[in-house]
């Protein structure tokens, strides 16, 4: 049996007919073709399919969109407002933060939160915020220079 | 003309990653995020049991299920063979007789959603009848009746390979040996754990032409065993590597899922996609082999080796994968990082009930240095000598020959050394640092890119097709993949430096083997060396046409023009000059469509003897690694503190990605030597999944002071060498020796897991050298040794590096040409692997 569902994700409200064991993560990447969201694991042991739920950083293979009705959910493709990319993008892409890039989305949207609640975070705050983020490639060491250094460009915008 | 007065614009500085802002947005496509109208899902029925014959299949109760639209079998395929390795083509992708490991592939399904997959594979019976699995090399020895394949080196059963080779006087050196170090060592199989799970997408036309979509390293491999599998002709199947979402050699083979979703779509009519879930990916595994080495070698008092008799046992698995050549490579890299003047080497692959083990980052080596590194410091200690002086006494030099016929060209060895001892303060802190901490230091060699193909062909390794029209546009086509080890940036920062454009300029199409030109693959970090010096060959035939152009139509002299800063000038006038889209227009006016082409065939080097063909290679990387580590004496938890690394690695052609690839290596090293392991109980993994298998987090991982040194190789692509695999390897022989510095425990076998920490600090209680580690060997007989004499002067300095080829060096480095371009570069023949 399916039911009706409104989401609102990354500013648009979409209503939707899903059977209710139906993962946020199936939504998002079958059908509202939202592949930037990725699967590590589908357990939630890998934090690739993390997404932001009125701004706190969720795993989205362990979330059931029935639970999510009248929520804000934030998924990579919603991380620049516009055209134009966050910071934190910026960041991730100047610094090589992503090699292979598929813990990328996840990363981004765990640091973005970080970011939301603690503008100015330690390095230790930083790696607390990505403990649950699995990367593979970099040995994390860039993806923690890239959220400093979006955190400083975000707090001290140039004049 | 040539802009290499005055520097470069971006080959050894540090500048965004071409696919870095697409990474970001979560705008690439990897193969899962595919989907093709009427796209039907597949997935895989395993193996339960680890040994047993088939005795039946039946299908049919999947296919009464609603939504099932296709279930097959081994019936439903042709009987052949494939594997990567031509002489191991021992894989079925639906076994049709027998099951050699928990995960086999039995059958496979279609449905029209992935649920139904699942309860298709679950109505599907299968009755298996158990045959004795043999789940260790102890066992593999022992087990004399049953038999996992039918081929194989013997004598026993279950033996795949068995190799021995013999350089120098072996006797002589041991008998000129002041002490002489026997030691056990067991290295525990890993796995790779990419985070992306294997995926691909099927699609088979009305014209009766494949297309897969994989994530895969090696495209061309798996478009042949594609076409062997399936029985189509090679021109009818087009194979399409998508962005691969992390690999380090997991992704190297052909896999069951890529040839059941072409089989599936074929008889459907219908695309299929088949990703593997996180459990499946452990057991695709073809990861690290578990490695029990015995290993002897001699010194003088003043450290130098006399001789090296290294001996290894290699837990193969069920399959071959890549496992010959893993065989030898444990051993053929050994006499690039240090002299051996005489050097013996036995190793022996066996058959067992388990996950094939196949290429992981380091291919080989890791086992090996983790136990000569480990030995040195012990030999060190016996003979009251430092580290560091040990390693300098034996480190190798440029432009020499080993004593296995391997060419050494550039080599910074000596210098990775002594940066990376002098930045840690090794000197100061050894010894020194009181209880429960430590630092150790090791060195490592690696190849760039293997010196022959997996099959045997004297066609280029690598291509490179250039195409820019009047629009300005420059399109590079080239079959190499980018795994994220960034060989797309790699590929357009060469061609960049010479266009004198930008790098994000280029439209890359690659790893497509209808559209591109053939690259062998991503492994053997062969892609900078290889790809990279067509690409540039490929830049400066292009860079000749439009050169050529431009001097005729401004009357200026060729040598005379700048190439640079998306200009072409008069070097004397600079402002007299035109754009480069200009410059395309005159060329295209002058010679029509502008393409051109470069190929790369690696120098001709195998040594005179059978197996000379692993191991040779156009260049070596070079690294040393000290590591300081804090062991709790508690709990027996080891924390590295810090990592100083150096590594050689020729020219940096991208900063970012030089020191991105050194760091995701000492990380990867790191997991392996704290708590990486693959491990089974009754013939199933006893952990496959990510919280259970554990591997390192971001709370784990130290800083790393990385030194890049640049020796600038005499071939290399403006000088470039390989970084995605040679720092992972001095990481894992430093940590082990920093944490016998910090407890006094010898620790011969790894993982540092807790417990075999502790195990070992509850020995040193009671006994005076404490030593964790394998207590014997099985008693087996390695195959009788072919002796091979060194060659005439070897380690001895050579006047340059192209003395030893048939000048394809030269060739690379000058080669420009205009208008049509000949080939003109004589491929090499060399000795075939068997």
């Amino acid at each position: 049996m399916k039911h009706l569902i409104t989401l609102r994700v990354n500013r648009q409200t979409y209503e939707l007919a899903l059977a209710a064991n139906k993962t946020l993560l199936e939504v998002l990447r079958e059908d509202l073709e939202l592949s930037g969201t990725k699967h590590g694991c589908e357990l939630g042991e890998c934090g690739a399919c993390t997404v932001l739920i009125d701004g706190n950083p969720f795993l989205s293979c362990l979330t059931l969109p029935i639970e999510l009705q009248g929520k804000e959910i934030t998924t990579v493709e919603g991380v620049a407002a516009d055209a134009e990319p966050h910071a934190l993008q910026t960041a991730f892409a100047e610094l090589g933060a992503s090699q292979c890039g598929y813990c990328t989305p996840g990363m981004m949207l765990a640091a973005k939160a970080l970011l939301e609640r603690n503008p100015r975070p330690n390095r230790e705050e930083i790696k607390d915020a990505l403990a649950g983020n699995i990367c593979r490639c970099t040995g994390y060491l860039k993806i923690i220079e890239a959220v400093e250094l979006a955190a400083r460009r975000i707090s001290e915008p140039p004049a | 003309m040539d802009q290499h007065h005055g520097g470069f614009r971006f080959v050894g500085k540090a500048w965004t990653k071409v696919d870095g802002p697409a990474k970001g947005r979560g705008e690439t496509r990897y193969a899962d995020d595919l989907r093709l109208p009427r796209m039907l899902y597949g997935k895989l029925l395993r193996a339960t049991c680890p040994h047993a014959m088939i005795r039946r299949i039946d299908v049919s109760p999947a296919l009464a299920i609603p939504g099932v639209v296709a279930a097959i079998t081994a019936a439903d395929l042709p009987a052949v063979r494939y594997g990567i390795m031509p002489s191991s083509q021992d894989e079925e992708a639906l076994c049709s007789r027998k099951v050699r490991y928990v995960g086999d592939p039995v059958a496979a399904v279609a449905a029209l959603d992935e649920e139904t997959t699942e309860a298709a594979c679950k109505a599907i019976a299968v009755e298996y009848e158990p045959l004795k699995p043999v789940m260790s090399i102890e066992e593999a020895v022992a087990e004399t009746s049953v038999r996992i394949q039918e081929y194989g080196d013997g004598p026993l059963s279950n033996v795949h390979k068995n190799v021995s080779l013999e350089f120098g006087d072996l006797e002589r050196g041991f008998a000129e040996a002041e002490h002489i170090r026997e030691d056990l060592f067991f290295f525990q199989g890993n796995t790779h754990l990419p985070m992306e799970e294997h995926c691909a997408v099927a699609h088979y036309d009305a014209a009766g032409r494949l297309t897969l979509w994989s994530s895969t390293q090696t495209p061309h491999y798996v478009h042949r065993a594609l076409a062997k599998a399936l029985g189509l002709p090679e021109s009818r199947v087009r194979v399409i590597a998508a962005p691969v979402g992390g690999a380090f050699g997991g992704k190297c083979d052909p896999f069951s899922h890529e040839v059941c979703a072409a089989r599936l779509a074929i008889i459907t009519g219908r695309p299929v996609k088949i990703t593997l879930t996180r459990e499946e990916v452990f057991l695709a595994h073809r990861g690290r082999h578990p490695a029990l080495i015995r290993l002897k070698i001699g010194v003088r008092r003043d450290g130098s080796i006399t001789a090296c008799h290294f001996k290894v046992y290699l837990d193969g698995g069920a399959y071959g994968s890549y496992g010959i050549a893993s065989t030898y490579y444990t051993g053929a890299l050994q006499p690039i990082t240090y002299k051996l003047p005489a050097y013996k080497f036995e190793a022996a692959r066996f058959w067992t009930n388990k996950p094939p083990c196949g290429p992981k980052r380091g291919h080989g080596t890791p086992q090996p240095r983790f136990a000569i590194e480990a030995q040195l410091d012990k030999l060190a200690e016996d003979l009251g000598l430092d580290p560091v002086a040990i390693r300098l006494k034996n480190a190798t030099a440029p432009f020499t020959k080993t004593v296995n016929h391997l060419r050494i060209t550039s080599n910074g060895l000596r210098e990775c050394i002594e940066r990376v001892a002098a930045a840690s303060g090794f000197t100061q802190k050894h010894k020194r640092l009181g209880p429960g901490r430590g630092v150790g230091l090791a060195a490592s060699a690696y190849m760039c890119g293997a010196g022959l193909p997996i099959y045997w062909n004297d066609m280029p390794h690598s291509a490179v097709q250039l195409h820019v029209d009047r629009s300005g546009a420059v399109a590079l086509h080239c079959g190499a993949i980018d795994i994220g080890q960034g060989s797309d940036s790699v590929l357009a920062g060469l061609t960049a430096e010479v266009l004198g454009i930008d790098p994000q300029e280029i439209r890359l199409v690659t790893a497509d083997t209808d559209l591109t030109p053939v690259d062998l693959g991503s492994y053997s970090s062969r892609v900078t060396f290889m790809a990279g010096n067509a690409a540039v060959q490929a830049a400066r035939r292009m860079r000749e046409l439009l050169v050529n152009a431009v001097a005729r139509h401004l009357e200026v002299r060729r040598d005379h023009l700048v190439v640079g800063d998306h200009r072409l000038y008069d070097r004397e006038n600079p402002v007299h000059g035109i754009s480069f889209t200009e410059a395309i227009a005159l060329a295209e006016t002058d010679f029509g469509v502008l393409t051109t082409v470069g190929s790369y065939w690696p120098p001709k080097l195998a040594g005179p003897y059978k197996g000379s063909g692993v191991g040779i290679s156009p260049a070596y990387s070079f690294s040393a690694c000290v590591a300081e580590t804090a062991v709790d004496l508690e709990t027996g938890v080891v924390r590295v503190e810090r990592i100083w690394i150096a590594h050689d690695i020729g020219r940096a052609v991208n900063q970012t990605l030089t020191v991105g690839q050194v760091e995701g290596g000492v990380y990867m090293a790191l997991g392996e030597v704290l708590m990486e392991e693959q491990v089974f109980r009754k013939g199933l993994h006893k952990i496959p999944s990510m919280l259970e298998y554990k591997s390192p987090t971001v709370l784990e991982m130290p800083p790393i002071e990385t030194i890049l040194v640049e020796s600038e190789d005499p071939e290399g692509p403006f000088g470039a060498k390989e970084v995605g695999q040679g720092p992972l390897l001095p990481v894992i022989p430093a940590v082990v020796n920093a944490v016998y510095d910090a407890t006094g425990v010898r620790f011969d076998e790894i993982p540092l897991s807790p417990d075999k920490v502790l195990a070992g600090l509850e020995l040193k209680r009671r006994v005076a050298s404490p030593r964790v580690g394998p207590q014997r060997a099985p008693e087996f007989a390695f195959r009788k040794p072919l002796r091979v004499d060194p060659p005439p002067r070897w380690g001895q300095p050579r006047p340059t590096a192209a003395n030893d080829n048939d000048g394809a060096s030269a060739a690379l480095v000058e080669n420009v040409h205009t208008g049509t371009v000949p080939n003109v570069q004589r491929p090499p023949s060399g000795l075939p692997l068997k």
